[in-house]
């Protein structure tokens, strides 16, 4: 994984709550079995009108929501499936971090994961947020808090190991595997006790 | 040792290292499930780095999710909706070639819903942790085992370490106090559960259900109830084995036999909450409140009573979900016409489930225009509807008996609804384009689902079965 530090960018809004894994990318496309390429489905059933032209009523065709990172998305984004392909999906599009007062846990857990911030801020400054898109905001990871244009600070809170690998680049499966001698350890204890 | 939740005892005999402040626990896992969406860019990932399967032998793999459920034809050319879906179940077939996983694949008599087939297979046990990059992996919880959904990166790390990083989640126990009405099953249940805490009720919590209603439910119902733990935002559900997981489990292929037998349920006695223990947040739920119950919107959480009127909404977003659904505030579900339905998926398409619809439709056919397609959870189902006859059953009232699979649940096999049709689904997610895009997903139990098909629209089951009793 790439070090994630900082996102600075203009927010772009979809307030609609419980945004489920199939809005963000439908299960149809999930044949595939490559990570990358998705952006151009993400949100397709919203996005796209039948004739595959950009359905105008989609937020982020908005000219003003074009080229933003930060994503500011109503109260349990993410709900629904486990399918990585939904980061990957917005990533792809150009998200680079979700701004929400709820997100579901895996998507949660998947999106950190890949270096996609996805950052809990409390109701009030969610409904600011909500009321304000295309606000350029500073997200900085190590400091965990959102820096706003008037000096304004949103501080936030990453789940420390979390927020250590996306500082480092760290690559979980390496830090897993370093810890070989635990699980063999763990292995035998369960073997014993069969 | 102090007081601990049936979650406790599983979490803590599973810790391969604690979790500090800056760091989760390393967890072990005793058994994964794999099947062929979530997997391939895992196994790619452990080639490019050159690494194996930890333990291979902790690892199950099947076909379900993209295959297609009409059989193959005298060429042996089965229809896939696309040549990626072909590709992507041969590219597990190699896979697991590859890293020496068992697949239950075409040829094989076990092959089925990878949340039907690993419980059935007697591979899910009490006391185990089951994870597998599918949500309803909270399937499993019904046999007091710690089972949730991971993504595919963590897909990747269990296949290469037998391991997860996991922060302890919170507890949530729900009491269901009382007894079910009589003609009242497990899906009314949970949707109404769901109803009552929200889709996002269980956020950052593994639930416990407990209580009278519980302990009376069957193995299959309590999978039912487990399986949607997710749609409450979940990460997994529980339930505490007891006799009747007992009964079930003894016997299947995986489980221990004979004195191996003995000593593994006397060990999983023990997995029960302790009198004293505490969770982080309790519920109470009334069973006998409890009435045949169908979701309204597009999430879940919206779901009421078929007789109940729906709710006006309170949101844009539940004014946007009732326009896609078409549901008229103050107006009951019941009545609204029906254009498909589908009894199937992980959380209903056990045998069970199958004799639950097929005693509604018996000697009866589907309204016209109604499209109606039963799909069994797995192989092992399908064979014992057919030995009591339930595929004549379904197929003489006007439905399709189709071979096993997710099919409509997800409907990326090529089996989905038309825009603007209205499906009653016996499956677990109405999000909005889940069966076809555009298409309107009503969840329901088995007997709704039968008794909508007969009437060509919403119907209370409970008026059936009398009438079937009576005549
Ligand atoms: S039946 Fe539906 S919910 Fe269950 S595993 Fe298949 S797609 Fe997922």
């Amino acid at each position: 994984m790439k070090a994630v530090t900082r996102i600075h960018s203009r927010t772009a809004v979809l307030a609609d709550e419980n945004i489920d894994t199939d809005r963000i990318i439908p299960a149809r496309f999930l044949t595939t079995t490559e990570r990358a390429g998705l952006g151009k489905l993400c949100f397709n059933d919203w996005r796209y009108l039948p004739d595959g032209s950009d359905n105008p009523a989609f937020p982020l065709n908005q000219p003003q929501a074009k080229g933003c990172a930060i994503l500011v998305a109503g109260r349990n984004f993410g709900c629904g499936s486990s399918r990585e392909h939904a980061p990957w999906a917005l990533l792809d599009f150009g998200i680079q971090a979700v701004l929400c007062s709820e997100i579901a846990d895996i998507f949660r857990n998947n999106a950190l994961k890949n270096g996609l911030l996805a950052i809990v801020v409390s109701d009030a400054e969610h409904r600011w947020l909500l009321d304000h898109p295309g606000t350029e905001l500073s997200i900085d990871v190590e400091g965990q808090y959102i820096a706003l244009p008037d000096g304004g600070r949103i501080p936030f809170q990453l789940e420390p190991f979390a927020r250590h690998c996306l500082l480092n680049g760290v690559d979980q499966l390496g830090y897993l595997l370093q810890h070989d001698d635990a699980i063999a350890h763990y292995e035998q204890h369960l073997e014993q006790a069969a | 040792m102090s007081a601990r939740t049936l979650f406790e005892k599983l979490w803590d005999a599973h810790v391969v290292a604690p979790e500090t402040a800056d760091t989760p626990a390393i967890l072990y896992i005793d058994l994964h499930l794999v099947h062929e969406v979530t997997s391939p860019q895992a196994f790619s990932e452990l080639r490019e780095r050159g690494l194996k399967l930890r333990r291979p032998d902790r690892a199950l793999a099947t076909l379900d999710h993209s295959t297609p459920t009409l059989p193959a034809n005298d060429k042996g050319e089965r229809p896939y909706a696309n040549e990626e879906a072909k590709a992507q179940v041969a590219q597990l077939e190699a896979n697991c070639r590859e890293f020496g996983v068992e697949l239950h694949g075409w040829d094989s008599s076990e092959r089925g819903i990878v949340h039907v087939i690993g419980p059935e297979l007697g591979a899910t046990q009490p006391g185990m942790t089951i994870v597998c990059g599918d949500s309803h992996t909270s399937t499993h919880g019904a046999f007091g085992a710690l089972a949730f959904g991971i993504g595919t990166t963590e897909v990747g790390h269990v296949m290469a370490t037998q391991c997860l990083l996991q922060r302890k989640p919170k507890t949530l126990a729900i009491h269901v106090d009382g007894q079910l009405p009589k003609g009242i099953g497990a899906k009314d249940l949970i949707l109404h559960i769901i109803g009552e805490i929200g889709v996002d009720g269980g956020t950052g919590h593994v639930i416990e259900y407990r209580g009278e209603a519980i302990e009376a439910l069957s193995m299959d119902e309590r999978m039912t109830v487990c399986n949607m733990s997710i749609e409450a935002g979940a990460r997994a559900g529980l339930i505490a084995p007891d006799d009747t997981t007992f009964a079930w489990l003894k016997g299947r292929p995986r489980v221990p036999q004979g004195a191996a037998w003995d000593a593994a349920v006397a060990k999983w006695r023990a997995l029960r909450t302790d009198a004293g223990a505490s969770y982080d947040r309790e519920v109470r739920i009334d069973a006998s409140k409890v009435k045949p119950t169908v979701t309204y919107g597009t999430h879940p959480g919206m779901a009421i009573a078929m007789d109940a009127p729906v709710p006006a909404a309170r949101s844009a977003q539940e004014t946007r979900a009732l326009d896609y659904m078409r549901a008229q505030p103050g107006k009951p579900m019941q009545g609204t016409p029906v254009d498909v339905v589908f009894i199937g998926s992980c959380t209903n398409s056990r045998l069970s489930d199958l004799r639950e619809a097929a005693a509604i439709l018996r000697g009866r056919r589907i309204a016209e225009g109604v499209r109606m397609l039963v799909v069994p959870g797995s192989e092992a189902v399908r064979r014992d509807a057919e030995r009591e006859g339930l595929h004549q059953v379904f197929t003489a009232a006007g439905a399709e008996w189709r071979v096993p699979g997710c099919s409509m649940c997800i409907a990326m096999n090529g089996d989905l609804a038309q825009p603007g049709q209205l499906v009653v689904s016996t499956s677990n997610r109405n999000f909005e384009g889940r069966q076809g895009k555009g298409a309107r997903t009503v969840l329901a139990s088995p007997a709704t689902a039968a008794a909508s098909a007969l009437a060509g629209s919403i119907a209370d089951p409970r008026e059936y079965v009398n009438e079937a009793a009576a005549a």
